[in-house]
């Protein structure tokens, strides 16, 4: 098969022409710039929380029209990117095969993903938007993401149906469940009808109840299976290779991925508790989101328990660190989810910056984290490098987001939970004891901490592309390990 | 009991079916024949490691 070069330090994986790199090289370099352009974008809207004057007064810079672009850059182009990158290299090294379509239609997904992320943004900037959260693009951006979908589904099928290897491995069954799941959520939310050929503007054909619980299907299933099973599947190839050891159980991981796709897509109504959904569609809602405890600390245990005797690797392997770590913070986030999905805790946290919290310590611990720690796998592989520039700087990237995430999520506790109470106080006499302006004045100083939080975790970013880019440039960084396992002094040397 | 009763009364048990398709699936899973597969096929993404094969 492979005419396999025998190469330098990393060597595993290069099999020159054998497998299509470049188009990964390509969504690796989108990865890391939609990344830091969704960080950046992310951090300036808090800062107008904290202080609006950063508003500028312009229709363009309002919270209102940048929040969707930090959303999408950061979900759809940072996440996005990421997904499609590492599923096509994961694909193809564990069913040992090359991308079905080759660089041809690898280089369609990729320069259609691109300009279908450009579209949707320039939509936000200019207040082009359907108003469905994490599907504001319109009708035009929407066919279009549709026939990329329909190629990258192409691509990667083909690619598993010429496979060398007979099982399939189990990150491409997550990667497939989100490939056709997204598929699925996209088409039947988007459902619109163009008020002209030539114009922006349509009207989606579901209304009131059903529109509402159509939107969170979608939006829930969105952070299930983009946000949730994708990265799954980055966990089940990337931990075990960078540990170098087989995931800690793979019947595990097979019954942890049918319990997540049989429970997942029935928990979106948990986004409409107290409205005019039916009740026991609400009740539904809460009791599969909190089955989902289930698989979600299934899967989290699988993935950290990889480590199981070697855990001395956390200490001296900094990418390591961060797949790891991200794992962590998806059993927390996967448990403060389901709590919150409860209709008692609910009604205290919903529409405060408690769900914002909860959110970001699932994007940035989870998702953002072990992103970063395929994208310090891959780079030096895909430009066949012997190492990093520097495994300092990894560490540095790791501690600094790790300050930011936690400024970030307590902040948001603590602001969302005093939000909330403040909200339903009553006076002696039964009136509301605080007006609404007066929730926003208490909240100032967590959004100017969470501001800082984001700071940080978007500095973090930056000292990454450094990283990466000198690594590319094939230069390294001369420098002593920073975590030297010390020599540890046995009291009792018999083994 | 024509046909159409009878699928009726089946589809609406929907749930009791997913159940006993998840209980195989997991049957399947953990039968011990199939630990040895399942160990190797764990191995999966080292193969390529191996360059020829």
């Amino acid at each position: 098969m492979s005419v396999a070069v025998a190469s330098s330090a990393v060597g595993p994986g290069n099999h020159a022409g054998f497998y299509e790199d470049e188009v990964i090289r390509k969504f690796v370099v989108a990865t890391m710039f939609w990344g830091v352009v969704g960080f950046l974008v992310g951090t300036y809207i808090a800062f107008e929380l904290a202080y609006p004057v950063l508003n500028l007064d312009l229709p363009w810079t309002t919270f209102g029209r940048l929040r969707p672009v930090h959303t999408s850059a950061v979900i759809f182009a940072f996440g996005g990117n990421a997904l499609l990158g590492t599923s096509f290299y994961v694909v193809q090294r564990t069913c040992r095969a090359p991308l079905f379509g080759g660089a041809a239609l690898g280089n369609f997904v990729f320069w259609g993903y691109q300009a279908f992320i450009v579209l949707a943004a320039s939509g936000y900037v200019l207040g082009i938007t359907q108003s469905k959260e994490y599907a504001e693009p319109e009708w035009y951006t929407d066919l279009w993401l549709t026939i990329v979908w329909v190629a990258y589904l192409v691509c990667f099928v083909g690619t598993v149906m010429r496979r060398r290897e007979p099982h399939i491995y189990v990150a491409n069954w997550f990667y497939l469940a989100f490939i056709i799941t997204i598929a699925m959520l996209h088409i039947v939310n988007n459902l619109a009808v163009p008020v002209s050929f030539f114009g922006t503007k349509s009207y989606i054909v579901w209304s009131g109840v059903q529109d509402a619980m159509t939107q969170w299907w979608y939006g829930h299933n969105a952070v299930g299976f983009f946000l949730t099973s994708g990265f799954l599947g980055i966990m089940y190839y990337f931990i075990p290779k960078q540990a170098e050891r087989p995931v800690y159980s793979y019947r595990l991981s097979i019954v942890h991925f049918w319990t997540l796709i049989f429970i997942y897509i029935w928990a979106g109504p948990h986004h409409l508790h107290y409205t005019a959904l039916p009740d026991w569609t609400q009740t539904l809602g809460m009791v599969f989101s909190i089955v989902l405890w289930m698989p979600s600390w299934g899967g989290m245990i699988n993935g950290v328990m990889t480590l199981s005797g070697a855990w001395d690797k956390l200490r001296t392997d900094p990418i390591l660190r961060f797949l790891v770590v991200s794992v962590a913070f998806y059993g927390m986030s996967t448990f403060e989810g389901p709590m919150m999905s409860i209709k008692a805790v609910n009604s205290l946290s919903h529409y405060t910056d408690w769900t914002i919290g909860h959110v970001h310590s699932g994007a940035l611990g989870w998702v953002a984290m072990i992103s970063f720690g395929a994208v310090y796998f891959l780079v030096p592989r895909l430009w066949n490098r012997q190492r990093l520039y520097s495994l300092r700087l990894v560490t540095y990237h790791f501690w600094i987001s790790t300050i930011g995430i936690v400024l970030y999520i307590t902040a948001m506790w603590i602001s969302g939970i005093m939000q909330g109470l403040m909200w339903r106080a009553y006076d002696s006499l039964g009136f509301l004891q605080y007006s609404f302006i007066e929730t926003v004045e208490a909240m100032h100083p967590y959004y100017v901490i969470r501001a800082l939080g984001g700071l940080f975790f978007l500095i973090g970013s930056l000292v990454m592309v450094y990283n990466l880019v000198r690594t590319v440039r094939g230069d390294l960084r001369r420098e002593a390990a920073f975590e030297r396992p010390r020599a540890a002094v046995a009291p009792n040397a018999a083994e | 009991m024509d046909l159409q009763a009878i699928w009726e009364t089946l589809a609406s048990l929907w749930v009791v079916w997913l159940i006993v398709l998840f209980a195989g699936i997991v049957f399947w899973a953990y039968r011990p024949k199939n630990k040895k597969r399942f160990e190797e096929d764990a191995r999966i993404p080292f193969q390529d490691d191996e360059g020829e094969r």
